[in-house]
């Protein structure tokens, strides 16, 4: 029986020839990032009586979740994460002016296939689009991590995803990833590894890869993954980054679940308050009225994104009784946007764009929703309450959806917006 | 450990945002922390105020979905909320409770047996849990090996604090 890119990478960071699923591994990481919450990993590692942290050269530390600090509290923070990076000699250190941790630890080859990647972030699943094994932990665990090198993993089962046909018009990676949220629940993958393949996934570029690898965390995924291809090669290059190392699964490897699909019947999907498994079709919600959009973060917030919004936006007005807020994924995205002219339609239309980093994904600034608002928004996530008011509601579709959505203060089916 | 307490019964997918909403993450203040407890769980508004040490979390499946952070588990800890049995637990949850030295016990067959007042008893060794009322129990997951180990040390950083410099260097 042949072995699962999991299996194979795992098998391989333990040093053993072979592993099942079940079997508890020692693995030492090739990567360890944390965000703002290395307050907190730090305020840990300080407890454990270890004065240096074991490999400063793999540590990545990102500032994006509230981004300029928008508290004190927050402020000093980010003051204390800048004091111990300094003293510990981590300089892959990434002040508030970066963006969104995922992006930029892809953007920056941080992460290349084949690499263990630690997370003190449950999106960590996100590097599987340059085919590495990127898993998320609290920052306890992580504080033992910096403290040791290694930590512990249960070698999870997988689930091979096979997805065929050309996307129609209007219909992206977004919502092909909701349509299998959907169908496989929120704990549909719980302490799986989820494999991607197929033609839709062969012709897909790192951004739509990035948004499955990100999205499959919503169905309880440990790690989620593109193997590498002549795609991941190519953007390896673009970047001027190595090509680390290729563990592509075996054909008769062993899956607990296999998916397949055809992406050319696919219409653009909406997840619906208050859990991201509550997908429906666009057509099923529409004309639902909202009072704002978010185009951006880590899920949606790359230039092919802010392109696909612009263009339906361009040279038309944003609904009045919508706010449109913009946030690129990173700052070489938020150039870029401004080099092609995306920002320019986009804030010409009457968006407000917002820096790059988080923004008001997880309720935390730069866009709460007041009570009974509701928001149409190209992130990862709709719990309830998340984006503010405990009583508002939070829809995701695709930037297609959203940018379609702001045009007319409803939910709109992109295809029916000319 | 046996733990005896009240259950506040809660229901299916209980997200992180839900037992520890985003907007209090830079909170560090235990107190602080333990009033926002479960608060965004719908009809749990009372929880935070209610609840008394000792009492108990019986959810539905996987509890804890959601985001890393460690302070879902850590407000549960802080209210003095003993231990959260579960149908199951969402990973990343789930593994920050054994590294926090959190009693978490997952019991699928918990569905429909406890409602919300109950006096349950928890053996987390065992994994057994039972009403004290109706002596009616339903066994639950024993931990494996090295949650155990970790667990019984009071978490990760007792478990590693434990080890001498040298055997933390051969780690």
């Amino acid at each position: 029986m042949g072995l699962t890119f999991a299996e194979k990478l795992l098998a391989a960071k333990a040093g053993e020839a072979r592993v099942r699923p079940g079997q508890i591994i020692e693995a030492s990481p090739d990567v360890a990032m944390s965000h703002d919450n290395a307050g907190l990993v730090i305020t840990q590692f300080k407890r454990i009586g270890v004065d240096r942290v074991w490999d400063p050269s793999k540590i990545v530390i990102p500032l994006d979740h509230r981004v300029p600090a928008e508290s004190t509290k927050t402020a000093n923070a980010h003051k204390m994460i800048r004091e111990f990076v300094k003293a510990q000699g981590i300089t892959a250190f990434y002040d508030v002016r970066e963006g969104v941790c995922h992006q930029v630890m892809v953007e920056k080859a941080h992460v290349l296939p084949g690499a263990l990647a630690l997370g003190t972030d449950s999106h960590t699943t996100s590097y599987g689009c340059v085919a590495a094994f990127g898993t998320g932990i609290g920052a306890t665990e992580m504080a033992a991590v910096w403290a040791t090198g290694k930590l512990w993993l249960r070698v999870p089962e997988s689930i091979r995803v096979d997805a065929a046909g050309g996307f129609p018009d209007m219909v992206y990676p977004k919502d092909l990833i909701l349509y299998l949220v959907g169908r496989l629940g929120v704990e549909g993958a719980n302490y799986c590894s989820v494999e991607f393949h197929g033609p839709a996934v062969a012709a897909m570029g790192i951004p739509g890869r990035f948004t499955l690898c990100n999205l499959a965390m919503e169905m309880g995924a440990k790690n989620a993954v593109v193997p590498y291809d002549r795609v991941t090669g190519d953007f390896l290059n673009g970047i001027g980054a190595g090509h680390g190392t290729a563990f592509l699964p075996d054909g008769d490897a062993e899956y607990v679940r296999k998916e397949i699909c055809d992406v050319s019947r696919l219409a653009p999907q909406v997840a619906c308050p208050h859990s991201v498994d509550n997908v429906r079709p666009v057509e099923e919600v529409a004309g639902k009225k909202i009072d704002q959009v978010v185009l951006g973060s880590c899920t949606n917030g790359r230039i092919e994104d802010l392109e696909v919004a612009a263009a339906i936006i361009s040279g038309k007005r944003i609904h009045p009784d919508v706010r449109m807020l913009v946030v690129p994924a990173s700052r070489t995205i938020l150039l870029e946007a401004m080099k092609c002219g995306a920002i320019q339609k986009l804030v010409e239309a009457g968006a407000v764009l917002v820096n790059p980093g988080c923004g008001p994904c997880l309720g935390a600034h730069e866009g709460i929703l007041g009570d009974g608002e509701v928001c149409l928004a190209s992130t990862n996530r709709n719990f309830k309450g998340r984006m503010g008011s405990r009583t508002s509601e939070v829809y995701l579709a695709s930037p297609a959806t959203v940018a379609a959505s702001a045009l007319t203060g409803k939910i709109t089916d992109p295809r029916r917006v000319g | 450990m046996k733990f005896k307490g009240k259950a506040w019964v809660a229901g299916d997918d209980i997200d992180t945002d839900q037992i520890y909403h985003g907007q209090y993450l830079p909170l560090t203040d235990p107190h602080e922390m333990a009033k926002h407890a479960m608060e965004y769980v719908p009809g749990m508004d009372n929880f935070p105020r209610e609840a008394k040490k000792g009492d108990i979390v019986v959810a539905g499946k996987n509890f804890g979905t959601g985001s890393s952070r460690e302070h879902a588990v850590l407000c549960l800890q802080y209210l003095g909320v003993s231990c959260v049995v579960a149908q199951s637990f969402s990973r990343i949850f789930f593994r920050n409770a054994v590294n926090l030295g959190y009693p978490v016990i997952e019991c699928p067959g918990i569905a429909g047996r406890v409602k919300t007042g109950d006096v349950i008893e928890v053996d987390d060794e065992s994994g057994l849990v039972t009403s004290v009322a109706t002596g009616a129990s339903v066994q639950g997951v024993p931990p494996s090996g090295l949650e155990k180990e970790i667990a019984g040390s009071g978490g990760l950083l007792e478990f590693l604090k434990k080890k001498s410099p040298e055997e933390l260097a051969q780690l």
